[in-house]
């Protein structure tokens, strides 16, 4: 596995303490995602809609014989949308959740690389941002000058689905 | 088939079930010699309990007797009032080997080991800190004869002992008496083994070792007769004194005595050390206890007769058959793929691909149903143990209860019956025992004295519901919220409306029992039966009226399932609906469409005026036409309703596999999950109920119930 930036330790302390991501970029941002949790990235392809869902949820789409819904980043964290282009890609994730583990694509502008992040580096947010909802954001890191922002996508997942069930549709 | 052989089968399952309950207790304590950890208490304590509950359904006293002191010895450990040690986790192993005798003694009709379930009741009780000053009764028997007898005696004996070779098969078991030997004074036995054949000509149940055993101990001689009471017939004995005297030579007695039970209870220690390797070793390791067991006590009788429900079924892994499944799936999607494309081919070739085709569909699709069928079985197998719980429920409860069961017939996924059995059992106990009154108090209020007790089971879309009603008392809500903030499970300022209420008895730990029996009330029940439902994705909701009774309905995903469905076209988006919802599809004449206050449209389909949903309303989808005439008109039918639903076209008709939308997402409301079509593209399945009730929503129920 390629990564842009060795660090300066021994292979141990960098499996001890450092974790891989992947990062792709949002408007402008580069956002990274634990890529333990990354299944696979496959191009943009056409979604079946879902009624009664927020828009950022843009449908479902058939990924082997699993329905596997779509989420589209930019929607979801409030940004604004632009045309599919040819970099437009779909990151098929893992999160975990209280029913147990869930595969979810998120549509992104693009990949971009696949850094070792060395927990020590990393920054917790601050307390305002501007346009992520913060408690999605794990951490912020500076790696080549240049700001990574770490998510959450248990999380950021979690909040999208189970959070905005349909009203009536489950009793807790 | 007669009622006998039906318990016969259902208690079969129990005794299954227990087998399974004991594994999983054994496994959690085993591992809780590790950790302490609260969940794997609780998981030793659910098996615990069902056992109990199981065997007091199935009028086996002793064993739900003994399980009790097993589950109160539990639940103080769950409750963090008794500290949980090595001791009792060792009591509590041996209790459970123990229980797993007694179940095999009950299966296979034979006396149960009173002697051991005594003393470890009595360990029991002594870990629970009751006094304990009874030990077991052959033991104490024992002692009190050592006593009794204190004449002249030598310095020791050397004994001579050589049993018949059917020894083992009179039940006796040599080393019992050695141990007893050992009791009295230093006991050292000299095996001697010149009788013994070759391993061919070795028959394993034949004795044919002897012993001499030199004993240092000032006892009378009638101790050691006392010892070698029950086999004097069946060996050669020999006592000399080792001090002087004579060798006395031991006449054989008259009739050999059989003490089953003390037998039993010494075998049950000596075995792990028996010297007689060839028939011990095999009894220890012996994983069924029934057949060993049958062995010892029933001389000569027949053999245990082997748990005959094996015959004619074999236990595959569920994987592997979820593997299938899912293969079949593909195929069949494969299959339509195929289709589509056949569509497009060279005319002269065509002729021979369509055969294939359909050949390749006709056997796919008899495949994906018979290895569906593999799964499925009748939810009567859940049902039919409960005429009897509620019998015996009501007799202890001194309750009049009728029973009345619907929908046997309904097909469930075995592994969805499996685990919604238990949550029945206990959803049945609760409603007898909490929701029915005593026929006194039902005159009292006016309802007849006999109550009843409703299982009902159908299909409602793309999921089952079972229904367990009472016409009881309902749920007492005062009681519930105030033990619910008791134990702070509310919060004290917070307003929980009456349906929020009722549902807090699935919270964990929640019991309003004022007594804790072996019916129900220990709090297990309600949080399990919700986790449980759960996990199979499935919910469960509970609505009570007070005075009239309480409906616990119970809705599981038909998983794994595939569906006859009709592909219809709103716009660009495909839908599939049940063909079991379609009552019929019209065209639409303009002159029978009427608006009713406002813009919601009723049809006139002969007598009845149907409201219409329109679907691209419903799921906002840009359709080819809003007006209904240039559309058709699919009527619906779900829970006794009846709506026509607006779409622009029908495609075809085909079996679908359904695939969940929630595994990965979540429900969606007029949604029941989705499939994969032939081009691969994802096509959503329309909940038929729930497309009804979300129309409802929007304010077109309320003219529904007009037109109806």
């Amino acid at each position: 596995m390629s990564t842009a930036k060795p660090t300066a330790g021994a292979d141990k302390s960098a499996a001890e303490s450092s974790e891989q991501y992947l990062t792709f970029m949002l408007a402008g941002e580069e956002y990274g995602v634990d890529i333990l949790r990354v299944q696979e990235i496959k191009g943009w392809d056409k979604v079946t809609r879902i009624p009664h869902t927020p828009d950022y949820v843009l449908g479902v789409i058939n990924l082997r014989g699993a329905v596997v819904p779509i989420l589209d980043l930019r929607r979801r964290f409030g940004l604004e949308t632009i045309a599919f282009g040819p970099t437009t890609v779909v990151i098929v994730v893992r999160v975990m959740s209280g029913r147990g583990e869930r595969t979810v694509g998120m549509v992104v502008d693009a990949v971009s690389e696949v850094y070792n992040v060395d927990a020590a580096d990393t920054k917790p947010p601050p307390d305002v941002c501007g346009t992520v909802d913060t408690v999605f954001v794990k951490a912020l890191v500076t790696i080549e000058e240049k700001m990574l922002i770490l998510l959450d996508i248990d999380r950021l997942i979690g909040n999208s689905i189970a959070d905005e069930l349909v009203p009536g549709a489950a009793v807790a | 088939m007669t009622i006998d052989l039906e318990m016969a089968e259902i208690a079969k399952v129990f005794f299954q079930e227990s087998r399974e309950g004991l594994d999983v207790m054994e496994s959690g304590l085993l591992s809780l010699g590790a950790t302490a950890d609260r969940e794997n208490i609780n998981t030793i304590f659910r098996a615990a309990h069902s056992i109990k509950g199981g065997s007091a359904t199935f009028g086996f006293a002793e064993v739900a007797g003994f399980t009790h002191g097993v589950e109160t010895l539990l639940d103080e450990m769950r409750n963090g009032v008794r500290p949980v040690t090595a001791e009792a986790i060792q009591t509590l192993l041996q209790a459970c080997d123990c229980l797993r005798e007694m179940i095999a003694a009950t299966e296979a009709e034979q006396p149960l080991d009173q002697v051991r379930i005594a003393s470890l009741n009595g360990d029991i009780k002594h870990i629970l800190g009751e006094a304990n000053e009874a030990p077991a009764p052959a033991r104490a028997a024992g002692d009190e004869a050592a006593g009794t007898h204190a004449a002249s005696e030598p310095g020791g004996w050397r004994v001579r002992f050589e049993p018949v070779a059917d020894l083992l098969r009179l039940r006796n078991e040599p080393t019992r008496m050695f141990a007893e030997l050992r009791r009295l004074g230093t006991m050292v036995a000299h095996a001697d083994t010149s009788r013994l054949p070759l391993l061919d000509a070795l028959d394993p149940e034949s004795c044919y070792v002897s012993w001499n055993i030199d004993i240092t101990a000032q006892i009378p001689r009638g101790k050691l007769d006392e010892v070698f009471d029950w086999v004097d017939s069946g060996c050669r004995l020999e006592f000399t004194p080792t001090g002087g005297s004579a060798p006395v030579a031991a006449a054989p007695g008259a009739a050999a005595q059989p003490q089953a039970a003390a037998g039993d209870a010494w075998s049950a220690e000596t075995k792990a050390v028996s010297p007689n390797e060839t028939k011990t070793v095999a009894l220890a390791e012996a994983k069924a206890a029934a057949p060993a067991d049958a062995d010892r006590s029933a001389p000569g009788g027949a053999p245990a007769q082997k748990a005959s429900g094996d015959s004619g079924s074999i236990r595959v892994a569920t994987e592997k058959v979820d593997n299938i499944i899912n293969l079949v799936g593909e195929l069949l999607i494969t299959q339509s793929m195929l289709s589509s494309f056949a569509d497009g081919i060279d005319p002269n070739d065509l002729d021979r691909l369509r055969q294939g085709l359909s050949q390749l569909a006709r056997n796919t699709r008899e495949l994906q149903e018979s290895v569906m069928q593999i799964r499925m079985l009748p939810i009567s197998f859940a049902f039919n143990r409960f005429p009897r719980i509620v019998h015996d429920l009501s007799r202890k409860l001194a309750k009049k209860v009728e029973l009345k069961l619907s929908g046997e017939g309904t097909e469930l996924d075995k592994t969805v019956l499996e685990k919604i059995s238990d949550p029945l059992v206990h959803l049945v106990r609760n409603a007898l025992d909490h929701g029915l009154e005593t026929p006194e108090r039902r005159v009292a209020a006016g309802k007849h004295e006999t109550g009843t007790l409703e299982l009902a089971a159908f299909h409602e879309g793309g999921n089952i519901i079972i229904e367990v009603r009472d016409d009881g008392a309902g749920l007492n809500k005062a009681k519930i919220l105030q033990k619910a903030r008791e134990r702070a499970l509310v919060a004290p300022d917070q307003d929980l409306t009456d349906e929020q209420i009722d549902n807090l008895i699935f919270m964990p730990g929640f019991s309003t029992a004022e007594q804790i029996s072996d019916v129900s009330g220990r709090g297990v029940g309600m949080d399990v039966v919700r986790r449980n439902i759960n996990d199979l994705g499935g919910h469960v909701q509970i609505a009570s009226k007070e005075g009239l009774g309480s409906t616990i309905r119970i809705r599981l995903p038909l998983t794994l399932a595939i569906l006859d469905g009709q592909l219809v076209r709103v716009g660009k988006e495909i839908y599939i609906i049940s063909l079991l919802a379609i009552v019929e599809t019209i065209q639409v004449a303009r002159e029978r469409v009427n608006t009713l206050v406002g813009h919601t449209e009723v049809f006139r389909l002969r007598d009845e005026y149907l409201p219409v949903v329109k679907l691209c309303d419903q799921f906002g989808v840009e359709p080819d036409s809003r007006s209904a005439e240039d559309g058709l008109l699919v009527v619906l039918e779900a829970d006794g309703k009846r709506v026509g639903v607006l779409v622009d076209d029908l495609l075809a008709q085909q079996q679908v596999v359904i695939k969940s939308l929630e595994s990965n997402f979540k429900s969606v409301a007029g949604i029941a999950g989705a499939t994969i079509l032939g081009d691969g593209t994802v096509a959503l399945i329309i909940d038929a109920p729930g497309l009804i009730s979300s129309a409802a929503k929007q304010g077109v129920g309320a003219v529904a119930a007009h037109a109806a």
